[in-house]
């Protein structure tokens, strides 16, 4: 039952944060903060315990909580906690409290549902990360959703109507799709035991027959790339990205797009291994494209939140790559990266925030000298742009080093292509850096500069990436055992998908980073 | 007939004393509140009767009635939904009737609207199908056309008119046909005689697709959907909701029965018409209610591709296909008393709210009502939380399990098409509110509070129905099974 705090927390508080601003228009932001502070206390809680337990890997479950809920399809409210949930779930409390912190000057009105909605789509995107049977794991899927769709709608920018209708209906079709392999799964179960089943473990056991892998793999796939997002389904993301608040714009890069990349690693990867080596290089290749396609149009946007919001398609390609190349060494880059890629895009988001707040504009053209009016602001954009490039000594750079280094052996090509992505991040990265902070002044307003708060935060986000970026093990072996396990279940299947030297080449990696205490 | 035989039927019986009881009081005085209080507790008492049927249930009564869970159980449902629109039309027909002559009859046709439902619920014969059908269809015609004085209410009863004589003659001339060929009148009759039968004769499967016809025109399947437009925006909308849940509710609990005991869904033909209605209704009620700018008439649409969802799960044939028609249907009668009610509630506050205009940021002045608009909308778009979700995914179960795999993929493309305009209408909800509303605002508020609790009372009743069956819908899944095993039990066992 404890798994249920982390969600409840947020969706209880929820109705209250609505209900505080008839109290003091402050009410509804500490009500949240104060949430989500204590979801991620009691998430950091579970993760220094399961650091001590030896965290478990599929199936084996650090905390577990089990109780029936429609018996008539065999789906139960069943959650459980490993060391990817945990450090999703991190990240997740973490990157809300930024998310909230960067609401608090911009929000004006309706603030109470504002903060309302940001603790639904939170307390979501934590059942998403904690749910083991995949009916409740669908509905939090959803759930989450509507909340930001709100989010989106009523405090978004100018072209928030087509931005959110376009979010709704990507999102929504992807899981649709998602739906129907779920139900198809659970029918599967019932054809050969009798009885339908939405638990993850049963359905790990499943045998099916190759064509009923693929298209099962493939429904799976396509759910998860719309919201990752990759190529052919990210037209949804530089609208909605652009269009919504700061604050929401955070959660969407910072955590909901980590909801694709979590549902590859622990559904997609592991459930259909059979499939999984034939569709790999299709995969891996998408993977490669959709970091070059996000990095060269990131090149060319002249709007900040863009720029960072293609970069993100960009980052997110280097996901799709890390969990399809079975290798060990690529998924710990997987996890690395999704980690890495939450503080550095959230920290660049709520930089573009702030700017948008001071000059009323996105575009950089009528910025440019800004570092003389606003120090502070244009340090931390310094900072974030680095770490988005990749600079050795943030978490950025292990994250990509690990996946390009672990995949290298799988598809050496794509990892040339993609390495053509990190020569890329720096032109744009710096790029934006120049245009906005250096160079002549356009536009002669004085700002304030960052609030000690915000400043405060990032710093504190600076920290963490630099800490990460150093000192990775933290992350790795907590999320060693279900990476293994990951491994084990792609090479137990009859055609293996990698080369045996890659896997080698991983364990000799993961002894000489010491095994886990 | 036996006593037992009359516990059977004692809620036809109940509901039907209580009409000629209502008939009286309104021959004697007219009161308006004290008759709408009077029809309200008769649908109570009616329905304090089924579990007391359920005892002696299943039982067929003579060979023109069956009472089994599965009447039962629609029973329930009609004389629900019969109950909240009643409490609904209290507010709305005072607003609207000013001369407040003659408001009575309108309950007295509502009950027996909703004996003709109970009828069809029961039915296992053509005579107590017909009957059943035109005691539904005459009394919806003078309800339509109930504020005789306004222009549009009457237009639409004559297209209701037309429509239920253009049906009720394609049934009685299918009917005509099914007995020239078998002989017999009753649904099993028919069914086990066409199961001896070698092949199928061209005369009976065209009386079988009459009938399936004058069925798919009263649930306005497209292409028989032109009336639902029209007449769900020109009938008082209270009534438009009755259209919308008891009316359809009743037809499909028949059709359920008229489909197992026949055993229509094994015949190939009248399988590729079902398909082809299905897909026919999604698209076209999907793709017409993108071009709408009026509420009613958008939920008019949606409600046809909602019927095109219910036939893929009924293909999917079997004890999965029953439940999850069944659960769909009873899903979409919560979603649409949510959804007409607020505009029911809205509405007897001052002129007809049917613009997307009068919506514009509802949210922001009268948020329960708003978020009980949206809560039904995102149920009918299917989101979870919300019942509808748990209803879709029992309609993809039901067809994934078949194998119908080209109709799901039509409802899962169809669902993401009806997402935009479910949308569009919540993102009115939440706009900034036009400048003159403000001004206006001084009236309707003060109406809202002389005698709101009523419609307070029934919306809050089927917003908690929506929610709870997206939260738990395992208790009615559970009921849902025995009154379909009951329906199948039947159908085989009955000599």
């Amino acid at each position: 039952m404890v798994l249920w705090l982390l969600i409840l927390i947020p969706i209880l508080a929820a109705p209250l944060a609505w209900m505080g601003q008839q109290w003091s228009r402050h009410a509804p932001r500490w009500i949240a903060l104060s949430a989500m502070s204590v979801d991620f206390l009691l998430a950091s809680f579970f993760g220094s315990q399961g650091l001590s337990l030896q965290a478990s890997g599929h199936g084996a479950w650090l905390v577990e909580s089990h109780v029936s809920w429609i018996p008539r399809w065999g789906i139960s409210l069943h959650l459980g906690l490993d060391g990817l949930s945990v450090i999703l779930i991190l990240l997740t409390t973490f990157v809300g409290v930024v998310a909230i912190i960067a609401s608090w000057t911009e929000i004006q009105n309706r603030v109470g549902l504002f903060h309302c909605n940001v603790l639904l789509a939170l307390g979501g995107v934590i059942g998403v990360f904690l749910a083991i049977d995949l009916f409740l794991f669908f509905f939090f899927w959803e759930l989450m959703l509507v909340p930001m769709y709100l989010l989106i709608i009523i405090w978004g920018h100018a072209q928030r109507r087509h931005a959110s209708f376009k979010f709704f209906l990507f999102t929504q079709a992807g899981s649709l799709v998602l739906l129907v392999a779920i139900v198809a799964l659970a029918l599967l179960h019932q054809q050969a035991t009798g009885r339908p089943s939405f638990d993850y473990a049963d359905l790990m056991g499943l045998t099916l027959s190759s064509e009923m892998a693929r298209w099962l793999m493939l429904a799976f796939l396509i759910g998860f790339l719309v919201k990752l997002p990759a190529l052919p389904f990210h037209t949804w993301l530089p609208d909605s990205y652009t269009e919504a608040p700061t604050g929401a714009t955070i959660i969407l890069a910072g955590i909901l797009a980590k909801t694709g990349a979590y549902g590859l690693l622990r559904f997609t990867v592991p459930m259909f291994p059979e499939v999984i080596s034939d569709v790999a290089p299709l995969v891996m290749g998408l993977g490669a494209l959709s970091i070059l396609y996000g990095a060269v149009l990131a090149c060319a946007q002249t709007d900040i939140k863009r720029l960072v919001a293609y970069s993100s398609i960009s980052h997110m390609g280097f996901i799709l790559l890390g969990a399809f190349a079975g290798t060990e060494l690529a998924l710990h880059g997987t996890v690395m990266q999704m980690v890495a890629h939450g503080l550095s895009t959230g920290g660049l988001f709520l930089l573009a925030g702030a700017l948008q707040e001071r000059y009323q504009t996105r575009e950089m053209g009528q910025m440019g000298g800004l570092w003389s009016v606003t120090p502070r602001l244009a340090a931390m954009a310094l900072f974030f742009a680095c770490a988005s490039l990749g600079l050795p000594g943030m978490a950025n750079f292990i994250g990509e080093f690990l996946i390009l280094f672990g995949s290298y052996a799988a598809q050496p090509f794509m990892i040339i292509l993609a390495s053509i992505g990190m020569v890329m991040a720096a032109i744009y990265s710096l790029g934006m850096m120049q245009r906005t902070f250096f160079g002549q002044q356009r536009d002669a307003r004085m700002a304030p500069d960052l609030s000690n708060v915000a400043f405060g935060t990032l710093l504190f986000m600076a920290v963490l990436q630099i800490w990460l970026g150093l000192y990775p093990k933290i992350v790795l072996t907590t999320a060693r055992p279900v990476m293994e396990q990951l491994v084990q279940s792609v090479v137990a299947s009859p055609n293996p998908t990698h080369s045996p030297s890659g896997s080698l080449l991983s364990s000799h990696i993961g002894t000489s980073q010491g095994s886990a205490p | 007939m036996t006593l037992q035989d009359f516990i059977a039927l004692s809620p036809l019986l109940d509901l039907g004393a209580f009409s000629l009881v209502t008939m009286l009081a309104i021959a004697c005085r007219r009161h308006h509140a004290r008759i709408a209080i009077f029809a309200f507790v008769s649908c109570l008492l009616t329905l304090a009767t089924l579990p007391w049927a359920a005892t002696v249930a299943p039982r067929a009564v003579t060979t023109l009635l069956v009472v089994d869970g599965h009447a039962l159980l629609y029973m329930g449902l009609v004389l629900t939904a019969t109950m909240v629109i009643i409490a609904l039309s209290y507010r709305y027909l005072n607003f609207q009737f000013r001369e407040k002559e003659g408001v009575e009859e309108y309950y007295l046709l509502l009950l027996l609207a909703t004996f003709g439902g109970l009828v069809l619920t029961t039915a296992a014969h053509f005579v107590s199908f017909f009957l059943g059908f035109e005691l539904l269809g005459l009394s919806l015609c003078s309800l339509i056309g109930y504020l005789r004085t306004r222009r549009h209410p009457l237009e639409a009863a004559v297209k209701y008119l037309l429509l239920s004589i253009t049906a009720s003659a394609l049934l009685l001339f299918g009917l005509a046909l099914l007995y020239f060929e078998s002989g017999a009148m009753t649904f099993h009759g028919v069914g086990a005689i066409m199961k001896q039968a070698q092949s199928v004769p061209a005369l009976w499967l065209g009386g079988l697709i009459l009938v399936l016809i004058g069925i798919a025109l009263k649930l306005g399947l497209a292409p028989f959907h032109m009336w639902i437009p029209d007449v769900y925006q020109g009938a008082p909308t209270p009534i438009t909701t009755y259209i919308a849940t008891v009316s359809k509710a009743a037809v499909v609990a028949l059709l359920l029965r008229f489909a197992t005991e026949v055993g229509v869904l094994e015949l190939p033909p009248v399988v590729h018409l079902f398909s082809l209605l299905a897909v026919v209704s999604m698209v076209t009620g999907n793709v017409l209610a993108l071009l709408q700018q009026n509420v009613k008439r958008l939920l008019a649409y949606s409600s046809i591709a909602h019927f095109g969802y219910v036939l893929v799960a009924l293909l999917a044939g079997g004890p999965p296909a029953a439940e999850a028609v069944t659960f769909y249907v009873i899903v979409y009668c919560a979603m649409s008393l949510g959804a007409f009610g607020v505009v029911t509630v809205y509405s007897s506050e001052g002129g007809d709210k049917n613009r997307f205009e009068d919506y514009q940021g509802l949210f922001w002045t009268r948020p329960w009502l708003a978020a009980m608009l949206a809560l039904s909308l995102l149920s009918l778009a299917g989101i979870p939380v919300t019942a509808g979700f748990i209803g879709k995914f029992y309609a993809i179960a039901a067809g994934v399990d078949a194998g119908l795999w080209w109709l799901v993929l039509a409802l899962i493309g169809n669902s993401v098409v009806s997402l935009y305009y479910y949308l569009r209408l919540i993102v009115t909800l939440f706009d900034e509110e036009p400048a003159q509303a403000t001004a206006l605002q001084g009236l309707p508020i003060q109406s809202l509070q002389t005698a709101g609790w009523t419609a307070a009372f029934s919306l809050g009743f089927v917003a908690s129905i929506i929610l709870m069956l997206g939260l738990y819908p395992g208790p009615l899944m559970e009921v849902i099974r025995d009154s379909v095993s009951n329906l199948l039990m039947v159908a085989v066992q009955r000599p």
